[in-house]
């Protein structure tokens, strides 16, 4: 199981898909908080290749990345094209014109550097989120970060109903097509349908989560002052290693686009 | 090994003593449970009896001390285990609850029973060689890694049970432990049970159990303590005593008392029969990202006047079945036409099929939409166009024959589990449908609401009403069924008991 719930296969024991959840979230997340600063393709094309490059390491096969990143792909070409379309800037040559759509050499290049950082930004935060089981990821949150493990074991437990909820989700709305609700023109009355099955999905998970507040306190859960852990989490030199290519790349990416003069920032 | 720990603590321990204890839960009027003196010797196996609204439930909470003082109006007298008050013993005892898939905590089987041994603080190294003797103690057949949303109910329930075992429990409270299982799943967990508490570790467990089955439950046990709604333990003693006493008088306040001393199961009657209804024609379904079709190829027809029982172990596609021939799912190929109709019913809409097709849920909430009992029997009629005085006058009689005259004003969710049952079912009633199917219409009741459903179905039949009631109930299907379908694997086989 993964945090996306998917039927991926990936190699749990791939050189990246083994390292530490803390050490793969903040090797994904140091990168993407630098690109959020400027907007250069440069720094987020270089970055961008790493991760690319990366991808076999971390055993999610292309294939099977592709299957499940299609709809990140779509939002990338209509973020792409919304900047090339939008933009003030429209200097160069024009490439198309069509009444008010105006496509210029320059708003191109605007467009496509937009899709670039968002894909850069995005692309590590899937490969690490698609190969971090969610039990490793509490385990070390609470070894490593001393997160609270009511809080840690909690979540999970939570985590662990959602496909629970969908599946009640699904039964709801047979249970009113049986009433005879639904299927209105009338938006208002749709809206009143849409809300009475939402209130009653609120009310089924705070009985499961009742119950399951219940069946952890019944283990001891609420009671326990020294906690163990049965399965030990280690922070290796790997792991570190980890974090520092990844800085080290990102410092990399940064300082090629301030010599080649690409580097922009937000705000400046 | 348990009773050895604290033997040096005076007089030959008591597992668990109850003295006047009493629970009011905030906003209730009536007290839970009140007055109850008990005493549980050390590996003693007892079975609270008593109909519902006995507080056995709040009993074994009480137990387990999982009773917030805070959630009482009032409180009174005092419960011990092994000598210590049950709020500060809750290391000593071991729970079971009915729903394994909300008391499940991690993915993975090993992970899940390792749970309670760290909370406990025991050292990792002597973690996992407990997991594997808990596995092996209630029989669980799989190894650590195998994920719990990949078990069946009785599987995952027996995982729970070791989930309790591996914290080497004093005291065993099982709380309905089979109720959302099939007759196959209720039989391994009360095997596991049995088996575990037979020998080794669990030989001195205390076992305190509430179950609403009671015929299946009577041969764990040992004693049968008979709680009554606010008047403490009124009677007490080997089952086969207790039920000779109180047999009847059990039966009658709707307790499933066993065979030799409860009534004798209903006899089948048939239904008139009549011209073909409903016709289900090659219904193929297969959910979204599912491995295997949960229904394929099925065919049917239902006639007016007769009952047909659907049955088949948990996952085997009978409620799909249910819903598809309510319409409420659209098939992957195939249709169903009621009546002569040309459009197949799953694109009927809603105000159309509800008055013609009526469809019971297995869990009666799901169909609530109203804010009083009363309002519940007019949503059906006022969407499908019946005029607002004859809805009145139907809701009031429907009130009336399922005894909910009462509780009219009354918030659905706050009703009893009966009276839900029963709402929901008078709720499917007020359109007056042609056809009713039923998901485990059955399912969690005590006997007179049983009885009672049987009696409403027998009548309804009567009257024209053609039925599909998808069941486990093996007692529901011999006293109504003129037809009986099993589903097993998707796939559908008219069953060898039809009867003509």
């Amino acid at each position: 199981m993964t945090l996306l719930q998917t039927h991926l296969s990936t190699d749990p024991a791939a050189p990246l898909a083994r390292r530490n959840p803390v050490a793969k979230l903040a090797a994904a997340l140091l990168p993407s908080l630098v690109l959020l600063v400027s907007v250069d393709p440069v720094s987020s094309g270089l970055l961008l290749a790493a991760w690319l490059v990366s991808v076999p390491a971390w055993g999610v096969g292309w294939p099977g990345l592709l299957r499940r990143l299609w709809p990140l792909g779509l939002a990338l070409v209509m973020v792409a094209l919304g900047n090339a379309v939008f933009t003030d800037r429209k200097g160069g040559a024009t490439l198309l014109e069509a009444g008010p759509l105006l496509l210029t050499a320059e708003s191109l290049a605007t467009g496509l550097t937009a899709g670039l950082r968002v894909a850069a930004i995005a692309l590590p935060g899937v490969l690490a989120i698609l190969t971090i089981d969610p039990v490793d990821l509490a385990d070390a949150l609470v070894q490593h970060l001393r997160v609270p493990a009511r809080f840690a074991y909690g979540s999970l437990a939570a985590f662990r109903l959602a496909p629970l909820l969908a599946a009640e989700w699904e039964v709801l709305g047979r249970a009113r097509r049986a009433r005879g609700l639904g299927g209105d023109r009338n938006p208002a009355r749709a809206l009143a349908v849409l809300g009475g099955r939402l209130f009653a999905l609120l009310v089924g998970a705070v009985r499961r989560g009742t119950q399951l507040a219940v069946a952890m306190d019944a283990r001891g859960f609420a009671a326990s002052a020294h906690r163990t852990s049965a399965r030990r989490q280690t922070f290796t030199r790997a792991d570190v290693a980890l974090i520092a290519g990844s800085v080290l790349l990102t410092a990399l990416a940064v300082t090629t686009a301030v010599a080649t003069g690409a580097w922009s920032p937000l705000l400046s | 090994m348990t009773g050895s720990a604290d033997g040096s603590g005076g007089a030959r321990g008591v597992a668990v003593r109850l003295r006047g204890f009493g629970w009011r839960y905030a906003g209730r009027k009536a007290w839970a449970c009140r007055g109850v003196d008990l005493d549980l010797e050390p590996g003693e196996r007892v079975l609270l009896v008593g109909p519902s609204g006995a507080g056995k439930s709040t009993l074994l909470r009480a137990v387990a001390g999982l009773l917030d003082p805070e959630t009482a109006a009032e409180h009174e007298g005092s419960v011990l285990v092994d000598g210590v008050p049950a709020a500060a013993a809750r290391d000593r005892v071991g729970m079971l609850l009915q729903d394994p898939e909300s008391s499940l905590v991690m993915s993975r089987s090993g992970d899940d029973v390792a749970f309670g041994l760290e909370n406990l603080g025991v050292p990792p190294e002597h973690i996992w060689p407990r997991v594997d003797a808990a596995f092996a103690q209630v029989g669980f057949p799989y190894d650590r890694d195998r994920p719990t949303a990949a078990l069946s109910g009785g599987e995952q329930q027996r995982l729970a049970l070791a989930g309790a075992l591996v914290r080497r429990p004093s005291v065993l409270v099982l709380d309905e432990p089979t109720a959302n299982l099939d007759p196959a799943g209720t039989a391994t967990v009360l095997g596991a049970v049995s088996s575990a508490l037979a020998g080794g570790s669990g030989a001195g467990t205390t076992l305190l159990m509430v179950e609403h089955r009671v015929d299946v439950a009577a041969g764990l046990v040992d004693r049968v303590v008979v709680l009554e709604p606010g008047g403490g333990v009124a009677d007490d003693g080997p089952p086969a005593e207790v039920f000779g006493r109180r047999g009847a008088a059990l039966a009658a306040a709707g307790v499933w008392v066993p065979a030799p001393w409860g009534p004798p199961a209903p006899p089948f009657t048939s239904g008139p029969g009549g011209d073909v209804l409903l016709t289900a024609r090659d219904l193929s379904l297969t959910y979204p990202r599912a491995r295997r079709p949960a229904l394929s190829s099925a065919w049917l027809s239902v006639r007016r006047g007769t009952a047909v029982a659907v049955t088949g172990t948990n996952g085997s596609g009978k409620s799909t079945l249910a819903m598809l021939l309510a319409g409420l799912l659209p098939p992957d190929t195939g249709e169903v036409l009621l009546d002569g109709a040309d459009r197949p019913l799953h694109r009927w809409r809603p105000r159309d099929l509800c008055r013609r097709v009526g469809t019971v849920f297995q869990d009666p909430e799901h169909q609530f939409v109203a804010r009083t009992a009363r309002d519940e029997l007019l949503v059906g009629p006022r969407r499908a166009g019946v005029a607002a005085g004859e809805a009145a006058a139907r809701a009031d009689e429907l009130l009336e024959r399922l005894r909910l005259t009462r509780l009219a004003g009354a918030n659905p969710f706050t009703l009893s589990g009966g009276e839900k049952r029963r709402l929901s079912v008078a709720a499917m009633l007020a359109t007056a449908p042609d056809l009713l199917v039923m998901d485990e219409p059955t399912f969690g009741q005590d006997a007179r609401t049983w009885a009672e459903l049987l009696n409403l179905c027998v009548g309804l039949r009567a009257a024209g009403t053609a039925i599909v009631a998808v069941t486990h109930d093996e007692a529901f299907a011999d006293a109504l069924a003129d037809e009986r379908v099993t589903v097993a694997g998707g796939v559908l086989a008219a069953d060898a008991r039809v009867r003509s």
